[in-house]
C-alpha cells in the first residue's frame, strides 16, 4: 500500500510540477520522462538482474528507427509506429539476448557493446535510408497522437508522462511479482537458482527482451515527440547514459532511473551553462559513484532508513 | 592502374594497419592479461599520446626528427604517470572488480577526453612525419614512413616479447598474473606491479600514437577508433596473448585494407566487430588463448 501511495505521489508530482514550471524546464521533463523509461529498462537488466549491458544503446536506437523508419517512409501513424518501435527493441533484445547471453560477465558486456556498435555502423553505412550521422526530420502532421500534437509542449508532456506512468506501474508489478525474484535470483546466485531446477538462459532472456521493450518504447517515443532521428543516438554514448542514470539513482529501485535522469540531466545542463566541459562532469560523476556511492541515492537511503523501496 | 598493383597496395596499406592494430592492441592486452582489468580508457591514453606529441613538437625547433624523438620520449613517460596515478586512486580501491572497473575507466575516458578538449581545442592538428622518404614503386609511390612504422612495431612487439619472458620485471608480472596470492606471499609488492603493468600499457599506447600520429592526424575524439579495433585484435587473438594478438592484427589489418579499398571502410568495420561479438561467443577464450 504505501509502495503504490508513494508512486502515485510522485506521478502527481510530475503534473503540478509541470503546470508551475516555466515552459523551458517543463519541456525538459519531457526528456528526463523519456530518458527515464530508457534508465527504467536498463535497470531491470543491470539493477535487478545483474545484466551489465554496455549496448542498450541498439535497443534504443531500435526502437527509435523502428517506429521513425515507418512513420517517415511508410507515413505510418505515430501510434502504431509507437508500438512498433516498443516490439522492436523487445525483437532486438531477444536476437541479441540468444548470442549475448551465453557468454557472462566481461565477456558479456564488450559482446553488448560490440553488437551496438555493429548497429551503429550499420546505420552509418546504409545512410540513404536512416539519414545516417545527420538524421532525420519528422514533420508536424507525422507527429499526431490521438488527437495529441506532439509539437506543442504541454501534449508532449501528457503523452511521456503517460508511456512514464505505464512504465512504471509494470516495472511496481514486475519486480514485486514471482519473476521479480527470479531477477534478483540470477542477480545473486545464478548457480543456486539452476540447482533449484531453474533455467537462467530462459530467464535471463525474457529479462533482456522486456528490458528491450522499454528501452524500444523510449526510443520511439524519443522519436516522436521530439521528431528526430539519427545516428548518434546509437552510439557508446547512450549505452552510457541509462547506465548512469541508474547508478547516480539506485541500482535495483523503480524511482531510481528517474531520479539519477532528473540529476544527471540538470548536473549536465548547469555544468554546460558554466563551462564547455559536459562530458567531464559525465566522467566525474561515473568514477565518484562507482568509488564512493555505488548504490546510488535510493539504494543508499533504502540501506540506511527505507528498507521497503522497491 | 590494373588489379595486380591494385591488390599489393591494397595489401600493404592492410600491411600498415596490421602494425597500427598490434602497436596500439599490445598495451591493452599486457593490462587484460596480467591484471584482468578491460582498460577503456586505453583509447584515451592513445589519444592523449597523439596530442601530447603535437604539443612537444610545437616547442622543439629545428627539424621535424628532433621534435618527434622528444615526443616519443616524453609523451609516453606522461601518459604512464597518468594511468599511474589513476590506477593508486581509482582502481586500486576498487580492488579491480571487473564490473567496477569498466564503469570506472569509462568515466576517465570522458574526463581524459574532455580535458584534451579544453587544453588542445577542437581541431585536428598535423605532426610532421620524421622524414619524408617516398619508396618509388612501378606503379605507385608509397610513403617510407609507413613502412618505418611496420619495422619500428615489430622491434616493439620483440622488445615486450623479450621483457615479458626475459627480465627479472616480466617474471614479477607475469607471478602475479598467475596468482596474484601466492606472489603475494612470496614478498611481491602485487599494487606496484599492478600500477607498473597499468602505466605500462598506457605508455606503450602512447608510443603507438607518437608513432602513427604524423600519418595520421591528433585530435581529441581520435581514441574512438583504435580502442574498438585494439578491443576487436584483443579479444580474437584471445585475451593476455602476445602471439595471438599480432595474428589477429595481421588477419584484421589485412583484411581491413583489402575491404576498405575495394569495398567501403565502414563495411570493414561492421564485418570486424561482428566477427569479434561471435568468436567471444563461440569461443570465448580467442582463436589462441589457453582455457580460461
Amino acid at each position: 500500500m504505501k509502495v503504490w501511495a508513494l508512486h502515485s505521489a510522485v506521478l502527481l508530482a510530475l503534473i503540478v510540477a509541470q503546470s508551475l514550471l516555466p515552459p523551458y524546464h517543463a519541456n525538459n521533463l519531457s526528456r528526463i520522462l523519456v530518458l527515464a523509461v530508457f534508465a527504467m529498462g536498463y535497470n531491470i537488466a543491470f539493477g535487478y538482474s545483474g545484466l551489465l549491458s554496455l549496448g542498450h544503446a541498439l535497443l534504443f536506437a531500435a526502437g527509435m528507427y523502428g517506429a521513425g523508419m515507418l512513420v517517415h517512409h511508410a507515413g505510418t501513424a505515430a501510434l502504431p509506429a509507437l508500438i512498433v518501435g516498443t516490439l522492436a527493441g523487445g525483437l532486438m533484445a531477444l536476437a541479441v539476448g540468444l548470442l549475448a547471453l551465453r557468454t557472462a560477465g566481461v565477456s558479456f558486456m564488450i559482446v553488448t557493446l560490440m553488437f551496438a556498435q555493429v548497429g551503429f555502423l550499420t546505420i552509418l553505412y546504409f545512410n540513404g535510408v536512416t539519414g545516417g550521422d545527420e538524421g532525420i526530420a519528422l514533420t508536424a502532421p507525422q507527429r499526431q497522437m490521438l488527437g495529441f500534437d506532439l509539437t506543442q509542449d504541454t501534449p508532449r508532456f501528457w503523452v511521456a508522462l503517460t508511456l512514464f506512468a505505464v512504465a512504471l506501474v509494470v516495472k511496481l508489478a514486475l519486480v514485486q511479482s514471482r519473476f521479480g525474484r527470479l531477477m534478483l535470483a540470477m542477480r545473486e546466485n545464478e548457480e543456486r537458482s539452476r540447482m533449484l531446477g531453474l533455467n537462467p538462459y530462459t530467464i535471463k532472456l525474457q529479462i533482456l527482451v522486456i528490458s528491450g521493450l522499454f528501452s524500444g518504447a523510449a526510443g520511439a517515443a524519443y522519436a516522436l515527440l521530439f521528431g528526430y532521428l539519427g545516428g548518434s543516438f546509437a552510439s557508446v554514448q547512450y549505452s552510457i547514459l541509462p547506465m548512469l542514470y541508474v547508478l547516480m539513482g539506485g541500482a535495483g529501485t523503480v524511482l531510481g532511473p528517474l531520479l539519477g535522469a532528473g540529476l544527471m540531466f540538470y548536473l549536465v545542463d548547469i555544468a554546460s551553462g558554466l563551462t564547455s566541459a559536459y562530458l567531464m562532469v559525465v566522467g566525474a560523476a561515473l568514477v565518484l559513484l562507482v568509488l564512493f556511492a555505488p548504490k546510488g541515492v535510493l539504494g543508499t537511503l533504502r540501506d540506511r532508513w527505507l528498507p521497503w523501496l522497491p | 592502374m590494373s588489379f595486380g598493383p591494385y591488390l599489393l597496395l591494397a595489401l600493404m596499406e592492410g600491411l600498415v594497419k596490421a602494425a597500427v592494430l598490434a602497436l596500439t592492441a599490445v598495451g591493452l592486452s599486457l593490462v587484460f592479461g596480467v591484471m584482468r582489468v578491460v582498460n577503456v580508457a586505453h583509447g584515451a591514453f592513445f589519444m592523449l599520446g597523439a596530442v601530447l606529441a603535437w604539443t612537444v613538437a610545437q616547442y622543439v625547433p629545428g627539424p621535424p626528427v628532433f621534435g618527434w624523438l622528444a615526443a616519443l620520449v616524453i609523451a609516453p613517460l606522461i601518459v604512464a604517470a597518468i594511468a599511474a596515478t589513476a590506477d593508486v586512486l581509482v582502481l586500486k580501491r576498487l580492488n579491480y572488480d571487473p564490473e567496477a572497473t569498466i564503469v570506472a575507466t569509462i568515466g576517465l575516458l570522458y574526463i581524459l577526453e574532455q580535458a584534451a578538449l579544453s587544453l588542445f581545442g577542437p581541431d585536428a592538428r598535423p605532426v610532421p612525419a620524421p622524414f619524408t622518404l617516398k619508396l618509388q614503386l612501378p606503379w605507385f609511390g608509397y610513403s617510407g614512413y609507413k613502412l618505418f612504422v611496420v619495422v619500428a612495431t615489430i622491434a616493439i612487439l620483440l622488445a615486450v616479447w623479450w621483457f615479458m619472458t626475459r627480465t627479472r620485471a616480466g617474471l614479477v608480472m607475469r607471478a602475479t598474473q598467475v596468482d596474484r596470492q601466492t606472489a603475494r606471499a612470496f614478498g611481491i609488492n602485487v599494487d606496484r606491479v599492478y600500477a607498473g603493468v597499468f602505466a605500462l600499457g598506457a605508455g606503450l599506447a602512447a608510443v603507438a600514437a607518437v608513432l602513427l600520429v604524423p600519418i595520421s592526424q591528433a585530435h581529441y575524439l581520435m581514441g574512438g577508433d583504435p580502442l574498438l579495433l585494439s578491443f576487436i585484435v584483443v579479444i580474437i587473438g584471445g585475451l593476455g596473448s602476445l602471439r595471438g594478438t599480432l595474428v589477429a592484427a595481421l588477419i584484421i589489418g589485412l583484411s581491413d585494407g583489402v575491404i576498405s579499398m575495394f569495398y567501403s571502410p565502414t563495411l570493414a568495420k561492421i564485418i570486424a566487430t561482428a566477427a569479434v561479438a561471435m568468436v567471444l561467443v563461440f569461443r570465448p577464450q580467442g582463436l589462441f588463448g589457453a582455457k580460461a
